[in-house]
């Protein structure tokens, strides 16, 4: 098993679209925007100074509404599409430097790829999608089989090996779509909206069988989405872009209570922010409080604050993994905090998550 | 100024313009016109051969070995019953020889066809400039009167199988060559766009994507092949061709209307049998498309 333990780092990554992009990468680098570099050279700006590290072993997110420019910047890690200026570095070497048959290795041995509608082969069945990616590479016939067998089972698609595409519903096809990803045991996995085209129930019932298969293969995922429900499930990480370029990037708890900007406040402000915030952010550091309740700090606000309603107390002790002591929380600054900010609140700045 | 009259060049000029040109296509059919024959003439060897075998093997098996083949395409108890009686018809009517004969020629031409069809289709469909001018090319082999290429074709290799053949490839490849080349590319950008992320060669997006998906266009092409091929039967009776077609040509020429009608039928007959075979062998490659999910 491919285990992820190389990160992937985007440095000032810049994708302009036209016919003579090279020309403008400097203008825009010296502050041309993208409204003018459109009025003035009808280029389109796509990625504007990308830096984005992807950690080794844990889900980047990367949300943005479309337009955004998220399914050019995921596109970029496999290089499906050539930036115009930037690097992108994966195990030292720069995938954008890399050579025609440099890419094709890095993209068979390293990249597994999830698409928003699909795009299995429709001529194939479920058994040969899966096996794509070691058939071009050469593996045999058997071991291939084998192991794509391995994975149609792990998805859940035991029993259809043999179906066609065309014969499974929206969210059988994805789960095809996602073994033929992990087929190719590589330690980067690319999902390009992955779910966005699935109902709202299979929806979650997908990002639960992801869930469940990263905490087993610990797999460099990047994850595309424009749901912020979505990107706060999944993501240990999460990247906010808007007009190519990235606005926030932090912890889904981090963007949640400190948004960056206006744009980013009216993304999180429907979120439910019991469900996000922990109890370690907004507890008082050090006190201690008279109460037979005990949490853990990772405690979502919501099941804190059920459990000191449960046990009719308004206040609970905090302890971190060792059990230690490390502060208190009141059930009205629990609540608080679960109700949408009135946007001039500040978070005490100190409490900063890890 | 006269403007009723249209300016045109001269008579004389006009005439000697003629001549230069005739001139020189005819020095060129003598300097080369047997190198050209001798590098088809394998094509006159498959033609005869295949001639040969369908006309000197017992009838009865050359009927078992079409209705195989039938069946093997279509597998389509319809089809082969019908392609049997056709069949049965044309021997009782005397023109068993003559039908094998067009067979032949109708293997032989689509054979070529696909041969030369494919590659081209797919050099077109994968660049855009060899797309645009071989487009122009297409559009006058399908449209220049069949007669008027005839003659370039006859001054070069004078009447018989091989001037026939290729006649009946010019008029017939065309579609082939259209429909791989749209097959190509009407595969769907995203399709391509994950293979390519699975790291696909260019080779293996061909082989392993692109053909496949293009497959039932491109039988449709080959279907549309063969029944140009079976149209320009007759007309390449006039450069000695034999077949169904001579019998229909000497009819025309002589008003005989049962003869004319009769051969006609035949050449329907054998048409009919080609393309609901070759249909329901397109279709069977399409089975996996039919969305059984809603």
């Amino acid at each position: 098993m491919a285990e992820a333990i190389h990160d992937i780092e985007i440095r000032n990554l810049y994708k302009i679209f036209g016919p003579n992009a090279a020309a403008y990468v400097d203008s825009v680098k010296n502050g041309m925007t993208k409204e003018e570099l459109k009025a003035k050279h009808n280029h389109v700006l796509g990625l504007d100074d990308i830096n984005l590290t992807i950690p080794a072993g844990k889900i980047q997110v990367v949300m943005g509404l479309s337009g955004s420019g998220k399914s050019t910047l995921i596109r970029h890690i496999n290089r499906l599409i050539d930036p115009t200026a930037g690097e992108l570095l994966f195990e030292g070497k720069d995938v954008v430097k890399m050579s025609e048959s440099e890419l094709r290795e890095f993209r068979r041995q390293k990249t597994g790829m999830v698409f928003q509608k699909f795009a299995l082969f429709p001529h194939r069945t479920v058994l040969e999608n899966t096996t794509y990616g070691l058939s071009i590479r050469g593996v045999s016939r058997r071991e291939a089989d084998e192991r794509a067998r391995r994975w149609i089972s792990r998805v859940g698609l035991d029993g259809f090996e043999e179906s066609y595409p065309n014969q499974l519903s929206g969210g059988m096809q994805q789960r095809v779509g996602l073994a033929r990803a992990l087929t190719n045991d590589a330690e980067i996995l690319l999902m390009d909206e992955a779910f966005s085209a699935l109902d709202p129930l299979i929806r979650t019932d997908m990002q639960s069988v992801l869930l469940d298969l990263q905490s087993e293969l610990k797999k460099t995922i990047v994850f595309i989405t424009h749901d912020l429900d979505e990107a706060l499930r999944l993501g240990e990480r999460i990247a906010i872009l808007r007009d190519g370029r990235i606005i926030q990037q932090g912890t889904g708890e981090q963007i949640v209570l400190r948004p960056k900007d206006d744009y980013i406040a009216s993304f999180v402000r429907d979120v439910r922010r019991g469900h996000v915030i922990t109890v370690r952010t907004i507890m008082r550091k050090g006190a201690q409080a008279e109460s037979p309740v005990t949490l853990p700090a990772t405690t979502l606000l919501e099941e804190a604050a059920r459990a000191m309603t449960n046990a009719e107390v308004s206040r609970a002790n905090i302890v971190n993994r060792d059990g230690q002591h490390i502060g208190m929380i009141t059930l009205s600054k629990c609540v608080a905090e679960m109700i949408a900010p009135d946007d001039t609140e500040e978070v005490d700045p100190e409490t900063e998550v890890a | 100024m006269d403007l009723i009259e249209f300016p045109a060049m001269g008579r004389s000029d006009l005439r000697e313009l003629r001549i230069a040109i005739d001139g020189a296509f005819r020095e060129f059919t003598r300097a080369y016109g047997e190198t050209l024959e001798n590098i088809f003439h394998p094509i006159q060897i498959l033609l005869v051969f295949i001639e040969n075998l369908l006309i000197d093997s017992p009838w009865i098996l050359v009927l078992a070995a079409l209705a195989g083949l039938v069946w093997a395409l279509g597998r389509s108890l319809k089809i082969v019953a019908g392609t049997v009686l056709a069949l049965l018809a044309i021997g009782y009517f005397g023109m068993w020889e003559d039908t094998m004969r067009t067979i032949a020629m109708v293997a032989v031409c689509t054979l070529i066809a696909v041969v030369i069809g494919i590659p081209t289709g797919i050099l077109m469909a994968r660049s855009d400039r060899s797309n645009a001018t071989i487009t122009p090319i297409l559009d006058m082999m399908q449209t220049m009167p069949s007669f008027v290429y005839l003659i370039p074709v006859v001054m070069i290799f004078g009447l018989g199988k091989v001037p026939g053949v290729i006649a009946v490839v010019i008029y017939a490849v065309p579609p082939i060559i259209r429909l791989t080349n749209l097959g190509i590319r009407q595969v769907p950008a995203d399709v391509l766009e994950a293979a390519e992320a699975f790291g696909s060669s260019a080779r293996q997006k061909l082989m392993d994507v692109q053909l496949p998906l293009a497959l039932p266009t491109i039988m449709a092409g080959v279907n549309q092949t063969i029944m140009m091929s079976l149209a320009m039967v007759v007309v390449a009776s006039m450069i000695g061709v034999r077949g169904l077609g001579q019998p229909v040509l000497q009819a025309i020429n002589n008003q005989y209307f049962t003869l004319g009608v009769m051969n006609g039928l035949a050449i329907v007959a054998i048409a009919i049998i080609f393309d609901r075979a070759t249909q329901a062998y397109g279709k069977r490659l399409q089975k996996h498309l039919e969305a059984v999910h809603g």
